[in-house]
């Protein structure tokens, strides 16, 4: 009787799995392979396919390619430190200052925004900015400026643009790990005599650290990832590292480097958050609770 | 029981699938922007009772996408007659084209003749004409009416109101504007790198001056209204389209020649309707079928007797853009060797991330 049950169990968990599995293997697994072996293939003198790592060589090789990454990273990066300073002072008004029954409201006004999608958000932003664009139009009609200027196809125009995508996934770790802060602790705080500041450094960020490491992560990888909005809005000096995959791929309709910069951008930007663990002393395991 | 319920569950499935193939009668077309019109589009299924998909694309991406799928997934393709030959014997993405079931007598003769040569691949053509246009200068004649040619794009008389494509036509044609062939230099793979790299150092020396980079001709022709960009190196049609909002913007064929290119219907080698296809390229290169494309669109036609359905102000634009030596002029684009495609999009990635 038992083992009637174990059985019908066995095969209702493989009914409702294999949607699932054939998901992950056929689209997901199956693909990832062929690439990682694709990366070791490259194309010799003769113009036959054969096993090197050279597509892996040419990364380091060319200091182009390795620039590329180090700016995408270094930017994303800064994109990260700048949506946490944007991000904690809004999250610690929707959590602590603002009345309980508004933060509902709140939190949905900053969910808003990703009601549409990223191209359509980018677009705004373009219209915005560029030169016969609204601001421009503005403080031209206010006498504010007498020539309009570019806005668009800066690196500083980039950067808001990333930070604009990336805040909410930096606002909501930062609200769950706010909520558990006692208030108490900043009233004792300030009864000793405490001003924002220390108690800001103090208390909140050693407090919120889980959060700001949690929400770091995602916005990091979120940015270093991203191919829209450097295209769109950094125009001719931003070069992103996903760019070029890009490009080896369609324009040079080199398969096995694009796919060897895919998988040096997987390994290196785990690098890269592997150090920012160890640096902010936080575990994994721990972050992504 | 529930094994059996299994089963039939997945049978449904895969039939339901299948069915859904199977129903509709559909053409799937890998094409251009602009290139499928949706009143032509519309007609074609008034005759012929298919449906037509348009996927939206450009040279690149058409052979990325191809190349992914072997060659699947779209039952008519329209590359550029240069980028098929090697991509062919690398890829083997088409079929050959049976030029018994197109109505050849539909399309201009030297036209037919050129594409069948350049695309022939093991003794058998894999495409045929659908309609040609150049790549030269659009210019806006109240700002920058003393631009020429393509070395004007890296003229500092026009800081900042500069646009073009980061893409090999621009490599091709600053070549061209100081004084080489690089279309003689396809097959010295050495001559032509050396070169490329001399025009990828000029494209960086004049950073400054472009104003961006663009990708998407739409957005192109909004900066020219606008007034942002005085001068792009652009498609005559997109130019020609300007031309008749604001008489002062104009296209230009350039002193060192405009790049003239064909644009073709090719068969992808796992066409599912390749019927349909062949309808297809029989309807849209119909005389009174091509006059509505090139009187929308103002690329110029393969179709034999379109040109005298054309409009007035259509047929204006090619005689006021083209005097005769101009046509004499134009550097029609051979097959593109493999290779060349690596070395110029590692010059390209280089403009692009220099400062």
């Amino acid at each position: 009787m038992k083992t009637e049950i174990k059985k019908q169990f066995r095969w209702g968990l493989l009914f409702f799995l294999t949607p699932v599995l054939l998901w992950l293997i056929l689209l997901i697994v199956l693909p990832q392979i062929d690439l990682f072996v694709m990366s070791f293939r490259s194309e010799n003198d003769a113009g036959e396919m054969v096993w090197s790592i050279t597509n892996y060589l040419n990364f380091f090789h060319e200091p182009i390619y390795w620039l590329t990454f180090v700016r995408t990273a270094t930017y994303s990066i800064l994109v990260a430190f700048f949506t946490f300073v944007i991000a904690l002072p809004v999250a610690f008004y929707i959590t602590k200052v603002v009345k309980p029954r508004f933060q509902g409201s709140l939190t949905l006004l900053l969910l808003l925004p990703f009601w549409v999608s990223e191209m359509v958000r980018v677009y705004g932003w373009m219209i915005l900015l560029r030169e016969s664009g609204v601001i421009n139009h503005f403080l031209l009609k206010l006498g504010l400026m007498t020539e309009p200027i570019e806005m668009l196809y800066r690196d500083s125009t980039m950067i808001l643009g990333l930070v604009y995508t990336s805040m909410l996934f930096m606002v909501v770790p930062l609200i769950s790990v706010l909520d558990s802060l006692d208030d108490s602790l900043i009233e004792a705080a300030y009864d000793l005599g405490a001003n924002m500041w220390s108690i800001l450094f103090k208390i909140i960020i050693p407090h919120a650290t889980p959060g700001i490491v949690s929400g770091s992560i995602v916005v990091f990888m979120l940015t270093l990832g991203n191919y829209l909005t450097p295209n769109l809005m950094g125009g001719k000096n931003s070069l992103w590292f996903t760019e070029q995959i890009y490009n080896q791929f369609i324009a040079s309709f080199n398969w096995n480097q694009g796919s060897a910069f895919g998988f040096l951008l997987l390994f290196l930007s785990s690098l890269v958050i592997w150090i920012g663990l160890k640096l902010s002393r936080q575990t994994l395991s721990k972050v992504v609770q | 029981m529930k094994k059996l319920l299994f089963v039939l569950f997945l049978l449904s499935a895969f039939l339901a699938i299948n069915v859904s193939i199977a129903a509709a009668d559909t053409l799937a077309l890998l094409t251009w922007k602009g290139y499928a019109p949706k009143t032509l589009v519309d007609k074609f299924q008034k005759e012929t009772g298919i449906e037509v998909k348009v996927t939206y694309t450009n040279n690149e991406e058409m052979i990325a996408k191809l190349r992914a799928t072997r060659g699947g997934g779209f039952d008519l393709a329209q590359p550029s007659q240069d980028r098929i030959s090697s991509v062919q014997e690398k890829y083997e993405i088409y079929q050959p084209i049976d030029l018994s079931r197109i109505k050849t007598d539909q399309i201009i003769p030297s036209m037919l003749e050129a594409v069948k040569k350049n695309t022939m691949v093991n003794g058998k053509p894999h495409a045929v004409p659908f309609c040609w246009g150049t790549s030269g200068l659009v210019v806006n004649k109240k700002f920058a009416s003393d631009a020429k040619d393509y070395s004007d794009l890296l003229n500092p008389k026009f800081k900042g109101r500069v646009s073009y494509r980061l893409k090999r036509p621009t490599l091709i044609a600053l070549a061209f504007s100081i004084g080489d062939d690089p279309f003689a230099m396809y097959n010295a793979e050495n001559a032509y790198e050396a070169l490329m790299n001399k025009v990828g150092q000029a494209m960086i020396d004049g950073k400054d001056i472009v104003k961006n980079y663009w990708t998407n001709g739409d957005a192109l022709l909004q900066s020219m209204r606008s007034g942002e960009v005085y001068l792009a190196m652009a498609w005559d049609g997109g130019g020609w389209k300007l031309n008749a909002e604001n008489p002062d913007i104009d296209f230009l064929a350039p002193k060192s020649g405009a790049l003239g290119w064909i644009d073709t219907f090719a068969l992808p080698a796992k066409s599912e309707n390749v019927d349909a296809a062949y309808k297809w390229i029989n309807f849209m290169l119909r005389p009174e079928n091509a006059a509505i494309f090139t009187n929308a669109e103002k690329y110029g036609t393969a179709s034999d007797g379109a040109v005298k359905l054309l409009d007035a102000d259509v047929k204006a634009n090619f005689e006021r853009s083209f005097p005769q030596k101009d046509i004499d002029n134009i550097k029609w684009y051979p097959p593109v060797p493999a290779k060349l495609e690596a070395i110029e999009g590692k010059i390209l990635d280089k403009v692009k991330a220099a400062k």
